[in-house]
This record gives C-alpha cells, structure tokens and sequence, in this order.
C-alpha cells in the first residue's frame, strides 16, 4: 500500500496512433506506468488471419517502432509498460521485445506474457450463440474468438516483478485498473475501488481523446496546437480519485468539457459498465475543473463483476464493392442522382447478384442521411455506390461499374475509384469464466 | 438556435449500437437539454440513419444526456456499407436540433 499517487499515462489509443508524444510521455511525464491500448474490436481478428499466414506474425505492426522509440527512457526512468500489443501473438510479440531490450543492453528488464484469451477452440466446439445473430458459432466461419481478460493477469505480472506486460485481448480498462490496483495495494473485489479504476481506465484508454482530440469546433469549441496533441496522464490517489492531466506545454487541453465527452464515449447504460473486472457505475461521477489542463475526477461504483466473460467472435461475411466518381458545378446533385440511377439499373441488366446495395451522394445525404429540412445544392459531389456479395468477383464488378460512367454517365465526371475489400464481421458472445484460463510466462533479458 | 448553441456531443460505438452524448456548456441549461431533446424528437431528426430504438440516460451531475441507438450502423461498424461505418459524424446531427 503506498499513500503516494500513482501517475498513469496513455501512450496509444489505437493501434495507429501517433508515436512521438508516447515519447513525450516517457521522458516529461514523471510516470510510474505508460499504457499503450492498441486493440480495437477487428484488430485481432485480422492479427488472427496474419498469425495463420506465419506463425511468428500476428502482433502489433508497430510494436517494434513504438519499443525502439519509448524503452530505452522507460526503462532507464523505470516507466513501467503495459500493452495488448501481443494481439493474436502475444509471445511472438515478447521474443521480438526481448531482441530489442537485448539490442540495446537493457540487462534485467523482465517481460511478462499474458495467453489464454484466445479461445477459438472452445467456441468451435458448438453451443455458443452470438448476440448479433441469433445464430450459432459454426466453426468453419469463425476467424477468431477471443475472451476479454481482466486485470488479473497483469497484476500478478506486475507483483512478479515484470516492466512490460504484454497481452492480447484484454478489457481496454483493466489494462490501468491492474498497475493502479497493485500500486495501491487494492482487493480486485473491492468494487468501489474496481470501478473508480475502470472510470481512470476509461478516461485514458483513446488517448488524445480527452486531452483535447476528437473534440475541436472551430469558433465554438477551440482547441489550441492540435498538430501537438498531448497524450493524458492520470493521478490517482488510494482513495480511487484522480486527476487527469498531460504534458505540460504540450498541445491540446484538459477541460471538464473534454473529459465529459470521454466519460460518456462508447457507454451505455452509465449506472452498468460492464468490464471482466466489475460492473461500474459512472452516474455518481463529478468533474472538477481545477484550471492549469488539470481535472478532478471522483464518485465511481462498482458493483460485483460479471460471471461471464464476453468473447470477441470474427466471422468470414463476404464482400464489399466500393466505387465512386465525382461531380461539380452547376446542375452537379441532379448529375450525381442520374449517374447512382444508372448504376442500379446497370447492376440489374448485367445480373450482378448483390446482397445488400447502397448508393450515397457525399456532400448531400452520405453520413446522416437526407435532411429535408435543409435547402441549397452543394457546389461538388461524389456519388459513392457500396454493394455487398458474396465473391470478390462480384464486388469488382460493381465497382467497376461506377468507373465505365466516365465514357457512358453524365457530363462531367471525374476521379472515379473503385475498391474491393473482403468482410471480416466482429460479433459477440458469452462464455463462463471457468471456461477460460489465462497464464503468465516471462523472459528476462541478459537473464 | 439549435443545441450546438448550448452544448456538446460526442459519438461512441459499439456493434451496431451508437451512443450520442450531449452535454450542457453550462449546468444551468441541462434542464433545457431536458425539454429539447426528448427521445422522440432525437429518434425523429435520426430517421434517416437509425432504425431502432432510442434510449435516452440522465446524468443531472454532469448535466449531460446519453442516447443509446440500435440498429444506427447499418449492420455493425466491421461490415457496414456507410461511408462512415462508426457513426463517427453522428453527434453533429444532434447538435442541429432546434431549441
């Protein structure tokens, strides 16, 4: 138990983000931790398909960029390292840790390796139905299956001594509950606690989300040297409370408005947060803006944790024919309509068989469909015709179909494209905790 | 004048759900977030782009209002035709509502 904060820091919020201010974090932070969150819903799902194509793959592309940037200052500094960087691979990741912290003679520095996430063989093996569909998870269709782990794994990682935790699918939270838990010296079943560091998770786990990223409005919400942005730093105290904060001098803000929006990203029912660690409760939640891009954060609950875990199924769904071409000037949407009319009819003449077709005009009804109640043509649009099929040769020819207006469309269009990309479909289900069990392993370098 | 004066919104993802915070520049106006934004008129301005219900969460501590949509990402965010497969854009339309 240490009475002492613990300073927590993001270093990614998704698996391309921005490298350098994860350095920042490192060498102007003063942090005890760095957590990098790599892992969206179908990244593992696609590390899954990369790891079948060579055994030794299937882990985080810019693992080796991200260490080679931020260990040598981490570890000089002992910034502790958690990740799900592993992916499909989380030892092939650790041995590729190994070799750098080798490289670099980082003598000592000891790699934890969390597995027993990836249960595709026991959903496989029948009685499991996902949420989505209704259907069962019929094993020559599922690319992966990968429970969400909580923080278990990592804090006996972190009390056996370990600088860098690596992981594949684990609850993005429980990626911070587990060093501030260990930190602190919590019971895992104190839910209170549970879930006030589910709330700090949270807060962190996009990164330049709540620092100022996703957030700008020009004139109305302004957010300075965005070019800069600063990733988020957390404080949190023993009694759960927090402070989340960022580099000083680094671009971005810190505001009650930015941590609000955060707070309520990607949640439902804010009273019932569901993660493997706890079911939190965010609706006692205060923010308290203390000036200077610092933020207090306070009033988290938690009730007992779920028992079940949610499984992360991705399916093989066919294909998606995209093409589009552009229009401008005037009489622009009027050309753009005919060219989408053209295109649906030509599907129809040359029988390409579609199992779900769409056509937008981007400028007009693209992203939030058509508003009546808004009046003026734009000056430019693009008509983007998307169509699902069963077979990749179907998606071509509907792309392709878009192009062939640029000799026989309306006047005028220009910079048609067309792409074709294979569906990898991520749903959900549910599998009994005792179904799952995770282990740790550990390298330790020059050991 | 339309919500975008008095507050703003954030979009989450989840499947083929989509959450749509909305929160009060000033806690003064979460009463008017209250009256202006009720799940009907927010399931009405989002016709074009959901097809399921609207939920709608009260935080009265962070004058902010939470709308849970179903069926909003036209299939899930992993095989959706839209342009924008998270529902990213969606908290700009929100935001037009008149007050």
């Amino acid at each position: 138990m240490s009475a002492r904060p613990l300073r927590i820091g993001c270093g990614a919020g998704y698996a391309g983000d921005r490298i350098e201010p994860a350095v920042e974090l490192v060498e102007r932070g003063h942090l005890d931790v760095i957590v990098f969150e790599c892992l969206a819903e179908r990244t593992i799902a696609l590390a899954q398909q990369a790891k079948a194509a060579d055994p030794d793959g299937g882990f985080d592309p810019l693992l080796e960029e991200r260490m080679n940037a931020v260990l040598p200052e981490a570890w000089r500094r002992r910034v502790r390292i958690v990740t799900n960087m592993g992916a499909a691979n989380p030892p092939a990741a650790a041995a590729r840790v190994r070799a750098i912290a080798d490289r670099l003679g980082l003598h000592g520095l000891t790699i934890a390796v969390v597995t027993g996430d990836d249960v595709r063989s026991i959903v496989g093996g029948g009685g499991f139905t996902l949420a989505e569909t209704g259907e069962a998870a019929a094993a020559d269709t599922v690319v992966s299956a990968n429970a969400y782990l909580g923080a278990e794994p990592i804090v006996e990682a972190i009390r056996a001594g370990a600088h860098v935790v690596i992981t594949g699918r684990v609850a993005d939270p429980s990626l911070f509950l587990a060093p501030i838990a260990v930190h602190h010296g919590w019971r895992l079943d104190d839910w209170t606690l549970a879930g006030s560091g589910t709330l700090v998770g949270h807060l962190l786990e996009c990164g330049g989300q709540v620092t100022g990223g996703y957030f700008a409005d020009p004139g109305v919400k302004d957010v300075r040297a965005l070019a800069r942005l600063g990733f988020p730093i957390a404080e949190v105290a023993a009694d759960g409370t927090a402070m989340i904060t960022k580099v000083e001098g680094s671009g971005g803000q810190v505001t009650r408005a930015t941590c609000a929006e955060q707070l309520l990203y990607e949640i439902h029912d804010p009273s019932a947060y569901f993660t493997p660690d706890v079911i939190a409760d965010f609706t006692g939640v205060r923010i308290t803006d203390l000036g200077d891009d610092r933020v207090g954060v306070a009033g988290a609950a938690g009730r007992q944790r779920p028992g079940t875990l949610k499984v992360s199924v991705g399916q093989l769904d066919g294909w998606i024919g995209d093409g589009q071409i552009s229009y401008a000037g005037p009489g622009a949407v009027a050309r753009g309509r005919l060219a989408g009319d053209i295109v649906r009819e030509r599907l129809q003449i040359v029988g390409v068989p579609i199992l779900e077709l769409r056509t937008d005009l981007i400028g007009v009804d693209a992203l939030h469909g058509p508003r009546a109640d808004r009046a003026g043509d734009p000056y430019e649009v693009r008509l983007r015709v998307a169509a699902r099929t069963a077979s990749a040769a179907d998606a071509w020819r509907v792309a392709r179909e878009v192009e062939t207006l640029y000799t026989n469309g309306p006047a005028g269009g220009g910079g048609a494209t067309a792409a074709v990309r294979q569906v990898l479909a991520m749903r959900s289900t549910l599998i009994p905790r005792d179904r799952v069990s995770w282990r740790v392993d550990y390298l330790t370098v020059g050991g | 004048m339309t919500l975008r004066d008095i507050a703003h919104a954030r979009t989450g993802d989840k499947g083929e759900i989509c959450n749509v915070s909305l929160i009060a520049f000033e806690p003064r106006d979460y009463p008017l977030l209250l009256r202006t934004a009720t799940p009907d008129r927010v399931k009405a301005l989002f016709a074009g782009v959901v097809r399921g219900d609207v939920t709608r969460y009260e935080l009265p501590h962070l004058g902010a209002l939470n709308f849970v949509m179903a069926g909003a990402l036209g299939g899930g965010v992993t095989r959706s035709l839209a342009l924008d497969p998270h529902g990213k854009s969606l908290s700009t339309l929100l935001l037009d509502l008149d007050i």
